[in-house]
């Protein structure tokens, strides 16, 4: 076997710049897009809801193009195929203290556009659980709609949309990959660009391996203590360890909080 | 239960009967509610006055339940036109014909009435007194502290001042009505509606919700009870309305209804319900 172990643990633990600016760029793309995403989610989700017949249809259009194409085309689709059509060209943003690439924008606007796409179902069902009797009891309070769902009814389905929104951020860490195809520096880019340089293709895709291994694990201990947080509804948050508690708790095998 | 469920004047602790309320509450004129094709209310009318009580009883499927969501405009009616306090309730009326008014409109006449639903329908996520101050700071813009003075004195009175900080999970079905209660009175409104507020409840905590109910009855609330509580209706209602078939088929005072029943219908209901 041709595997060099120097290589592997030089790169292991003496990450070139080269490399933590892909790691930065993996998380920061991952939690702006997964942010934007949930936005998005929420917005479309209340939009499945609307009483206007147009509302529903567009949101059903949405869902419908953008879980029925594959991400990795709509990254392309929106960065190159847009620009190659003279409809629209990301151009760098100069924000003065810091410029933003106009592949790294394409890239934020394709994975929240697509990961909106999923969070609007998961949305939806959480909303959908809980009991209409929630939404009689806020409206005979006087409250509207928008009060009532950011107020009683959202909080409510938090609980059952902290799940599937911890798996959707797991899947977000390792789709960022596919942004690598339009030239965005984040961590398989990187790596690809040290292997076109070392040859070390082996040990380099091992490193980038646990990389991701990494990331996604850590990301685990962050979901349970969120599903711990937002599990119960009788429980109150100032109830609730701090992340920091909560998480040694649960490396302590303790019971869990309460 | 050890508690007493009330505690003094409870219309105390929200400074007394609203001075929005109207001599007349509530004014309902010839209602027609279809669900689909299947019509659930037939030319309901009905006045209710400043102070009165008024318990609507009748078989199941008679409309009874559907006619007070009605009043809050949790449901739409197809014809005829419910006041309360004088405004016409979720209709705005143009050219003589009825069109549906804006939420925003809604849910400010929905301010004036409070309702007690069956299934107590507490928010889980908050606890007893964020239950009740949720909608004086949300909805009437009353800062915290005094919304939480008024909710504190609320619980008190209906006799969970121990309770203000659990959760509707630990309370008792009786508690957590008595918590609804309180929610409802928070917003000072001119009238109450009660849909079957003591039906999912076990028997021993049937006695401190009717009894808060009471008190407010005799503390001049303008009440309207849907109920199968008959020693209820004997004891504090001023008027017993009896639906059938989504008709109001009599409009009596208990004693009447109770002794001498108008309809056959009445009598038939009476002799199944009274055993």
């Amino acid at each position: 076997m041709n595997f060099d172990w120097a290589s592997f643990w030089h790169y292991l633990f003496q990450p070139t710049s080269v490399y933590l600016h892909g790691l930065w760029l993996t998380l920061s793309l991952s939690v702006v897009s997964q942010s934007l995403g949930t936005l998005i989610g929420v917005a479309a989700a209340l939009g499945t809801q609307s009483r206007f017949r147009a509302v529903r249809a567009l949101v059903g259009f949405y869902t419908w193009l953008f879980r029925g194409t594959p991400l990795l085309v709509q990254i392309v689709f929106v960065y190159t195929a847009l620009a190659a059509g003279g409809i629209f060209r990301f151009e760098d943003i100069d924000l003065g203290f810091v410029v933003i690439p106009g592949n790294i924008q394409a890239a934020i606007v394709a994975l929240s556009l697509n990961e909106g796409a999923y969070m609007t179902e998961i949305i939806r069902a959480g909303i959908l659980a809980v009991d209409h009797g929630q939404t009689e009891a806020a409206k005979s309070l006087g409250m509207t709609y928008f009060k009532l769902m950011r107020r009683i009814v959202l909080p409510q389905a938090i609980r059952i949309i902290v799940p599937p929104l911890g798996n959707e951020f797991n899947a977000m860490l390792k789709n960022t990959t596919l942004v690598s195809v339009i030239g965005v520096p984040e961590l398989l880019l990187a790596t690809q660009m040290i292997t076109s340089a070392t040859f070390r293709v082996f040990e380099l895709y091992t490193v980038v391996a646990l990389y991701y291994l990494t990331l996604t694990t850590l990301w685990g201990f962050v979901q349970a203590w969120l599903e711990r947080r937002y599990g119960e509804p009788s429980r109150s948050v100032a109830q609730n360890p701090g992340l920091v508690a909560g998480l040694r708790k649960l490396l302590t095998r303790g019971e869990p909080v309460r | 239960m050890s508690a007493k469920a009330v505690n003094g004047d409870i219309l105390q602790a929200i400074g007394g009967i609203p001075s929005e309320t109207k001599d007349t509450v509530v004014e309902a004129i010839g209602v027609d509610k279809y669900f689909g094709a299947h019509q659930v209310l037939k030319d309901v009318s009905l006045t209710v006055k400043r102070g009165e009580v008024v318990v609507i009883v009748g078989p199941s499927g008679s409309g009874k339940t559907t006619f007070i969501r009605c009043i809050n405009h949790l449901e739409k009616i197809q014809k005829g036109r419910i006041l309360v306090n004088g405004h016409l309730i979720g209709y705005r009326e143009r050219n003589g014909r009825l069109y549906e008014d804006a939420e925003r409109n809604i849910a400010r006449q929905r301010r004036e009435i409070g309702m007690v639903f069956q299934r107590f329908n507490l928010f889980p996520h908050l606890t007893a007194l964020g239950n009740i101050v949720e909608a004086p700071i949300q909805v009437r813009g009353i800062a915290r502290a005094e919304a939480v003075e008024t909710g504190k004195a609320l619980l008190a009175r209906v006799g969970l001042a121990d309770k203000a900080n659990s959760y509707p999970a630990q309370l008792s079905g009786g508690q957590q009505q008595r918590v609804a209660i309180a929610r409802a009175l928070a917003m000072r409104p001119s009238l109450m509606l009660f849909d079957e507020a003591t039906s999912a409840l076990d028997p021993e905590m049937i006695g401190e919700v009717l009894e808060v109910m009471k008190e407010l009855a005799r503390e001049g609330m303008t009440m309207i009870a849907v109920t199968h509580e008959m020693g209820f209706a004997r004891e504090v209602a001023d008027r017993v309305v009896m639906m059938d078939e989504g008709r109001i088929i009599e409009d009596t005072d208990p004693t009447r209804f109770f002794t001498a029943p108008a309809s056959d219908r009445s009598k038939a209901f009476l002799a199944r319900i009274l055993r």
